[in-house]
C-alpha cells in the first residue's frame, strides 16, 4: 500500500505540475508571439521585440510608426514589446529556446550573423533598392545574405576644445591628414604637461561591449585585427602578430604613463567639466558636449595607427525571425518604415547617424553645414564593421578580458597568444561556424 | 492535505479479544496512514529536489562529455574526456581560478569561523545594549550580496573611502592603492568584504550553540580553580563540537562557492587574480556559450566540494 502510493503520488504531483505547465504555455500563446490567429476581423497580429525600453526618445519614433503602419492598410496589426537593452539578448536566447520568437526583432549588428547561423532569423527579403540607399555598416549580413537592416549608425571620434590644442600649439588633425600615433602620443604628453592629470578619456571604465567596439578599430587601423578576415577560421596572426602586439604595447603604456586611465564615470562628464582634455568618445554623446564647450567643441577623426583612422560600423538592425508565420506582412512593415522622415525622427531624437542621404538633408543636427555632420563624414570614411562571423559574440568577450589584462599591466604577447588560442578554440569547437 | 494520523481508540466495545484485534488492526492502518501522509508531505521538496538539483546534476554530467552549446544549429557531439583535459592543460584561467578559489576558502574558514566565535562570546555576555550589537552584526547577513559588492566597490577605489580613512588615521603617511584594480590587493579585499558579511550568521549559529552549554558546567569549572581560558578550552569548547562541524562545513562549501563578489566587483580580473570556479564556469558556459564546457567545469567543481566535504566529515566524526 505504501510502497504504491508514493509513484502514485509522484505521478499525480507530475500531472498536476503538467497540467500548470500547459496553462503557462496557454497563457504565453495569448500573449500572441510568433504571430499568427488573424481571429478579429482579418487582422494578422504581427508581434515586435526592441531592446530600446528606458530610451523614451527611440520608443516615441518607433510608436508613430507602427501606429501610422497600422493605420495604412488593414491586413497586419504589429504589436510591440520593449525590453530594457541589459535583458535583452537573454531574453531573446530564451526565447529563442522556447520556440517563442516574435516576427520582428532588433539586434545589435555584431550578433547578427551568429543568429544568422543560430538559425534565429531568416534572410530579411525586403525590397533591394531600400538596401541599396542605406549606410553599408547598416546593413547586417552573413555569408553574403542580408539578414537585417537598420535605420543609423553610430560613429566613435575625438572630442576637443580648439582653444585647449591652440594654446598647446597642437596641430588640429582634418579627414586629409589625421594624428599620426606619434603625434597623438605627443600630444598627449603635452596636454598632461598643461595640468591635465589624465588627458584622455579613452573610456576603460566602461565594459562589455564597448571595448571591442571602441578599441579594437584602434587594432584594425595598427593594422592587425580580431580574426583573419580571409578564413574566418583563426585569429592567429591577426590579434597576436606584430602590429597587434605593438598596438597593445602603446595601450598598455598610454595606461601606465596616466595619459588615459580606468577610473572615472561612463559618458563624457569629465570632458565637458573640462577634466580632460580630449575624449575619445561616440556620437550620442555630442550634444552634451556641445552644450558644455559650444563653438569651441571639435569633432576631430581618430588617430592613425599606421594604415588609416578606423570606427567600429555597425548599430542595432532590425531582423525577421526564423519562425515567423507572417514573414510577409513584417516584410511590408520593414518596407513601410523606413522612410526619410522616421529615419531622421530617430537621429535628432537619439543623436545618431542617419543611414539614407535623404533623411540627413531632413535632418536638423547632420544635414549639410548642422554641427554634427562631421560624424557622417568620419563614418562614411573610416567605418569598418566587426567581423561578420557567428565567432564574433566569443571574439568580443575574450577581446575584452585580453585588453582588461594588458592594461593591467599584463605581458602582451602571451595574453595575445592566449586569446588567440582561447578563439581558435571555440571556433574549432563549433566545426569553423560554417566557415 | 493531511490527515490526522492519530485516532482515539474507543473503549466501549464488550468483547476484550475482539477489542484488542481491533485496536491493533487500527493501528496498523492508523500507521499506514501516518505514511502516506509524511509521504505527501515530503512530495513537494521530493519534486523539488529532482526538478532543480538531481535533474540539473545528472543532465550536467551527461553535458559535460558533449560539445553542446548554448546557440547553434549542430547537434551535440560525444567529445570523450576532451572537456576536462581542455580544462586542466590549455585553460589557464581554469588553473588559475581552481587556485584562487583554495586560496579564498584556506583564507575564509578559519578566519570568518574563529571571528565568528569571538563575537559570539562577546555578545554572549549579559551587557547593556547587547541586542543592540547582535543586530548590528546581523545586518550584512540580511542586505543582499549585490548591494554590499556595489557599495564596497565604490569604497574600494583610488579615492573612495577605505583610502580616504587610511589617509586620515595615518596623516596622510599611507597613500592606498586602487584596491580591486591591483593584482596582489584584489582577491584580499574581496577576502575582507565576504568576511565582512557573511559573519554575522555564523556568529548566530555559535551564538545558540553557546547558549546550549549548561551554567552549572562553568560553575563546577569555576569551583575546580579553572580560569577563564580553562573554562573556555575544557568546557566551552567541547559543548561546541557538534556546532563547530556544522560551522566548518557550511562555511566551506559557501566560500567554495563565491561567485557574486566576483561577478559584480572584478569579473574575474584583474588578469584573472580573483577569477574562481563557479565564476568560470558561467564565463565559459553561458556567456561564452559552451554549455558543454562549462558544464565539464560544474562537474570538477562538485567532486571537488564533495571530496571536501566528505574529507571533514571523516576527519571530524564521532571517535569510538
Amino acid at each position: 500500500m505504501t510502497r504504491r502510493s508514493l509513484p502514485g503520488m509522484l505521478a499525480m504531483t507530475a500531472a498536476s505540475a503538467t497540467l500548470l505547465a500547459a496553462c503557462g504555455q496557454a497563457g504565453q500563446a495569448d500573449g500572441g508571439s510568433g504571430g499568427g490567429g488573424d481571429a478579429d476581423g482579418g487582422t494578422t497580429e504581427i508581434s515586435m521585440w526592441t531592446h530600446s525600453a528606458g530610451n523614451p526618445a527611440e520608443l516615441e519614433v518607433y510608436e508613430q510608426i507602427i501606429a501610422d503602419f497600422n493605420g495604412s492598410q488593414d491586413d497586419y496589426e504589429v504589436v510591440m514589446e520593449s525590453f530594457p537593452q541589459g535583458a535583452y539578448n537573454d531574453a531573446v536566447v530564451a526565447g529563442a529556446a522556447a520556440g517563442d520568437l516574435p516576427c520582428l526583432l532588433d539586434m545589435d549588428g555584431p550578433i547578427v550573423p551568429n543568429w544568422a547561423w543560430a538559425g534565429y532569423i531568416q534572410p530579411l527579403g525586403i525590397d533591394e533598392g531600400i538596401i541599396d540607399s542605406l549606410l553599408p555598416t547598416a546593413v547586417g549580413r552573413y555569408q553574403d545574405e542580408v539578414y537585417s537592416a537598420g535605420y543609423w549608425d553610430a560613429a566613435l571620434s575625438i572630442f576637443a576644445r580648439e582653444s585647449v590644442l591652440t594654446e598647446n600649439g597642437i596641430r588640429i588633425p582634418t579627414t586629409d591628414e589625421p594624428w599620426t600615433l606619434e603625434e597623438f602620443d605627443a600630444a598627449l604628453v603635452t596636454l598632461q604637461g598643461a595640468g591635465y592629470e589624465t588627458p584622455l578619456d579613452i573610456g576603460a571604465e566602461d565594459a562589455g561591449e564597448w571595448w571591442p567596439y571602441a578599441y579594437s578599430p584602434m587594432l584594425q587601423s595598427a593594422g592587425g585585427d580580431l580574426i583573419d578576415r580571409d578564413t574566418f577560421l583563426t585569429a592567429d596572426g591577426a590579434l597576436n602578430g606584430p602590429e597587434a602586439v605593438e598596438f597593445f604595447e602603446w595601450f598598455q603604456s598610454a595606461f601606465e604613463r596616466g595619459l588615459a586611465s580606468d577610473a572615472g564615470t561612463i559618458g563624457n562628464e569629465e570632458f565637458n567639466n573640462d577634466e580632460v582634455a580630449l575624449s575619445y568618445t561616440g556620437v550620442w554623446n555630442a550634444l552634451g558636449s556641445l552644450e558644455a564647450a559650444g563653438d569651441d567643441l571639435l569633432i576631430l577623426p581618430p588617430p592613425d595607427f599606421g594604415n588609416g583612422p578606423k570606427i567600429g560600423g555597425a548599430s542595432w538592425q532590425w531582423g525577421i525571425s526564423a519562425e515567423c508565420a507572417d514573414a510577409d506582412g513584417a516584410r511590408a512593415y520593414l518596407e513601410f518604415s523606413f522612410q526619410d522622415e522616421y529615419i531622421a525622427a530617430f537621429a535628432d531624437k537619439q543623436v545618431v547617424i542617419p543611414a539614407t542621404k535623404g533623411a540627413e538633408e531632413l535632418s536638423e543636427m547632420f544635414g549639410e553645414g548642422d554641427p554634427l555632420q562631421p560624424f557622417v563624414e568620419l563614418s562614411q570614411l573610416y567605418a569598418l564593421e566587426r567581423p561578420p562571423t557567428p565567432a564574433y559574440a566569443v571574439i568580443s568577450s575574450v577581446f575584452e578580458r585580453a585588453g582588461k589584462d594588458i592594461m593591467n599591466g599584463a605581458d602582451v604577447q602571451s595574453t595575445l597568444d592566449q586569446a588567440v588560442q582561447e578563439i581558435d578554440a571555440n571556433i574549432e569547437s563549433n566545426d569553423g561556424y560554417g566557415f | 492535505m493531511a490527515m490526522p494520523a492519530q485516532q482515539i481508540t474507543p473503549h466501549a466495545l464488550p468483547d476484550d479479544d475482539a477489542a484488542a484485534t481491533g485496536r491493533a488492526r487500527r493501528r496498523a492502518r492508523s500507521a499506514r496512514e501516518g505514511h502516506r501522509s509524511a509521504y505527501w508531505m515530503v512530495a513537494p521538496a521530493t519534486l523539488l529536489l529532482l526538478l532543480f538539483l538531481v535533474v540539473p546534476v545528472l543532465l550536467a554530467f551527461g553535458l559535460s562529455f558533449t560539445n553542446a552549446r548554448l546557440i547553434s544549429p549542430n547537434p551535440p557531439r560525444f567529445v570523450g574526456l576532451d572537456n576536462f583535459v581542455r580544462a586542466f592543460t590549455s585553460d589557464p584561467t581554469f588553473v588559475r581560478s581552481l587556485v584562487n578559489t583554495f586560496v579564498f576558502a584556506a583564507v575564509v574558514v578559519p578566519l570568518q569561523s574563529g571571528l565568528a566565535l569571538l563575537m559570539a562570546i562577546l555578545v554572549n555576555q549579559k551587557l547593556r545594549f547587547v541586542t543592540w550589537f547582535r543586530v548590528v552584526y546581523f545586518i550584512p547577513v540580511v542586505t543582499s550580496i549585490v548591494v554590499i559588492s556595489i557599495l564596497w566597490d565604490f569604497m574600494y577605489q583610488r579615492d573612495g573611502l577605505v583610502n580616504s580613512i587610511l589617509d586620515t588615521l595615518t596623516f596622510g603617511a599611507v597613500q592606498g592603492t586602487n584596491w580591486l584594480g591591483n593584482t596582489s590587493t584584489a582577491l584580499p579585499a574581496i577576502i575582507v568584504l565576504s568576511i565582512w558579511q557573511a559573519v554575522g550568521f555564523h556568529m548566530i549559529i555559535w551564538l545558540s550553540g553557546l547558549q546550549t552549554i549548561p551554567e552549572e558546567l562553568y560553575e563546577a569549572a569555576r569551583m575546580d580553580g579553572a580560569n577563564a581560558w580553562q573554562q573556555f578550552k575544557d568546557v566551552t569548547w567541547p559543548g561546541l563540537r557538534s556546532t563547530m562541524v556544522f560551522i566548518l562545513v557550511t562555511i566551506t562549501i559557501q566560500a567554495l562557492g563565491l561567485f557574486v563578489q566576483i561577478d559584480v566587483m572584478t569579473q574575474g580580473g584583474p588578469r584573472d587574480s580573483t577569477t574562481t570556479l563557479v565564476y568560470h564556469a558561467v564565463q565559459q558556459g553561458y556567456r561564452r556559450q559552451e554549455t558543454g564546457y562549462g558544464a565539464a567545469i560544474s562537474l570538477i567543481f562538485f567532486v571537488i566540494v564533495l571530496v571536501i566535504a566528505l574529507v571533514q566529515r571523516w576527519l571530524t566524526r564521532e571517535k569510538d
